[in-house]
């Protein structure tokens, strides 16, 4: 496992989420701490390209080898991408928690929704 | 008695050396327990491939002793106490009379009217006054050892020869327990384990428990949680109380009925020997998933059932785990549907263990 870290352009959700937004599109995934509390994921099945996702709610699950937890939606919108590779080598997301094991693509429906996510410093205050 | 009231977490005489090693600690039958160290997988894999130690001191211990113990073990436990040979161990269910399972146990024979029983620290204190309220009327002493023993797993193909490296004397063989003295400290050395491979469980007195386990991370073992405890029996298909069976079902519809012996008139024998003559309506099978995903404890099976226990099976790459399905349906071959959070997981019940291991 790597050691903790909470990158400075990140945008953070409480729940343990990410998102790194860009021309209206965000990347999302789980944070160091998520990863670490999971322990190492054994599953990921991506959510499928289109699903509305729905900003503090649910879109898919991560499993490890003694429980599954829920990923929670830092913003609102449609998946246009999966990260696909992740159905064969899980355990990236515990590599790599903020670029290769990134989990979906998000197009935004509500671009001002960002402004009430955490920075990594108010996040990393949330876990002390 | 039974406690009654919640009290405060427990902690074993190994817990700062968990802390110390940064392992993850969580809530467990009352303790405080270390679930894993560096991950479930390296330390399930550790134990298949060489050895590995598990801190087990949550699990009660029982003594029976009088001229009557073997009398009073043979009317409470399910199996043939009278086959133990002194320094042998039995396995064995306690029953309610109507055969609904409380626990399951190891007794050791120490000697010919003294025996040592294994609890499930969940049911520790209602095994003990289950014990001590039928025991009036025989001549025997029903004693609650559990503060009395902290206790260590050593486990897997190489666990016999690094113990053995720090022992006085050989070790018991399997099924087998016996005094000895480990990195020089004098405890009970038993034959047996709950992970399928070989190796030995020490019974030592807490105080000198870090002692031992020293020693035995000295000699090369790897420390192991409760995780990689889960997976690797779930593997090779034990039983865990509270999962796979509880006092609602019977030793034969939990696949126990090899470890009853209803002519030895035991508290529940009449139940069990009328479910074993008339079959029940569902039975205990082991299942691995034939695709993607993990089934949990809880899930549905479709056409009746439930998953009693589900995980993903570091050696078999895949989702593997016991449930009760109807009996007519449990035959291994047998293609099943789990119902996984809302997304069916084709499974097929396979024979048990579902992972053969080499050993013991």
């Amino acid at each position: 496992m790597t050691d903790a870290s909470y990158p400075d352009d990140l945008l953070y959700h409480p729940e343990h989420d990410w998102a790194r937004v860009e021309d209206g599109v965000a990347t999302f995934g789980i944070t160091w701490y998520a990863q670490e509390a999971l322990g190492e994921v054994v599953f990921f099945e991506p959510p499928t390209v289109g699903t509305a996702v729905t900003k503090d709610e649910p879109y898919t699950e991560v499993e490890s080898v003694k429980a599954v937890s829920d990923v929670i939606a830092p913003l609102s919108g449609e998946i246009v991408e999966v990260n696909s590779a992740l159905a064969d080598k899980p355990e990236t997301i515990n590599d790599e928690p903020y670029s290769e094991g990134w989990l979906v693509k998000v197009k935004l429906s509500d671009p001002d929704e960002t402004s009430s996510l955490l920075d990594a410093t108010a996040y990393q205050a949330t876990l002390a | 008695m039974p406690s009654t009231a919640e009290t405060a977490l427990r902690r074993t005489p190994l817990y700062e050396r968990h802390a110390a090693a940064g392992a993850k600690i969580v809530p467990f039958a009352g303790w405080e327990m270390p679930v894993q160290y560096t991950g479930i997988r390296d330390e399930h894999l550790a134990v298949r491939r060489h050895v590995g130690v598990f801190d087990v001191s949550h699990m009660g211990e029982v003594q029976t002793c009088g001229p009557e113990a073997p009398s009073f073990l043979q009317h409470v436990l399910s199996n043939d106490v009278r086959r133990i040979p002194k320094g042998g161990a039995q396995y064995s269910v306690l029953c309610r009379e109507d055969a609904g399972i409380l626990d399951d146990l190891f007794t050791y024979r120490l000697a010919d009217c003294e025996f040592l029983t294994v609890t499930n620290a969940a049911n520790h204190e209602r095994d003990l006054a289950w014990m001590q309220e039928r025991a009036d009327g025989f001549d025997v002493d029903v004693v609650d050892r559990a503060g009395d023993f902290a206790m260590l797993a050593v486990q897997g193909p190489a666990a016999r020869e690094l113990v053995a490296g720090l022992a006085d004397g050989p070790l018991p063989p399997r099924m087998h327990c016996c005094e000895r003295e480990i990195a020089g400290v004098a405890m009970l050395v038993c034959g047996t384990g709950y992970t399928g491979e070989d190796g030995v469980e020490l019974l030592v007195d807490p105080a000198r428990a870090t002692t031992v386990w020293d020693a035995l991370m000295g000699a090369g073992a790897t420390p192991c949680g409760l995780g990689a405890r889960d997976t690797l029996r779930l593997e090779v298909c034990f039983h865990l109380y509270g999962n796979d069976m509880d006092e609602r079902r019977n030793p034969i519809e939990a696949g126990l009925g090899w470890c009853c012996k209803e002519e030895t008139g035991f508290l529940g024998a009449e139940a069990v020997a009328a479910a074993r003559a008339a079959g029940t309506p569902e039975k205990l099978a082991a299942f691995v998933i034939e695709g993607p995903g993990i089934a949990r404890q809880g899930n549905p099976i479709k056409g009746g059932g439930v998953v009693t226990s589900g995980t993903f099976s570091p050696c078999l790459e895949r989702g593997i785990g016991m449930g009760y399905v109807p009996s007519e349906g449990a035959a291994p071959g047998t293609q099943i549907e789990i119902d996984v959070r809302g997304t069916v997981r084709p499974a097929v019940i396979e024979r048990k263990p579902l992972y053969p291991t080499k050993g013991p």
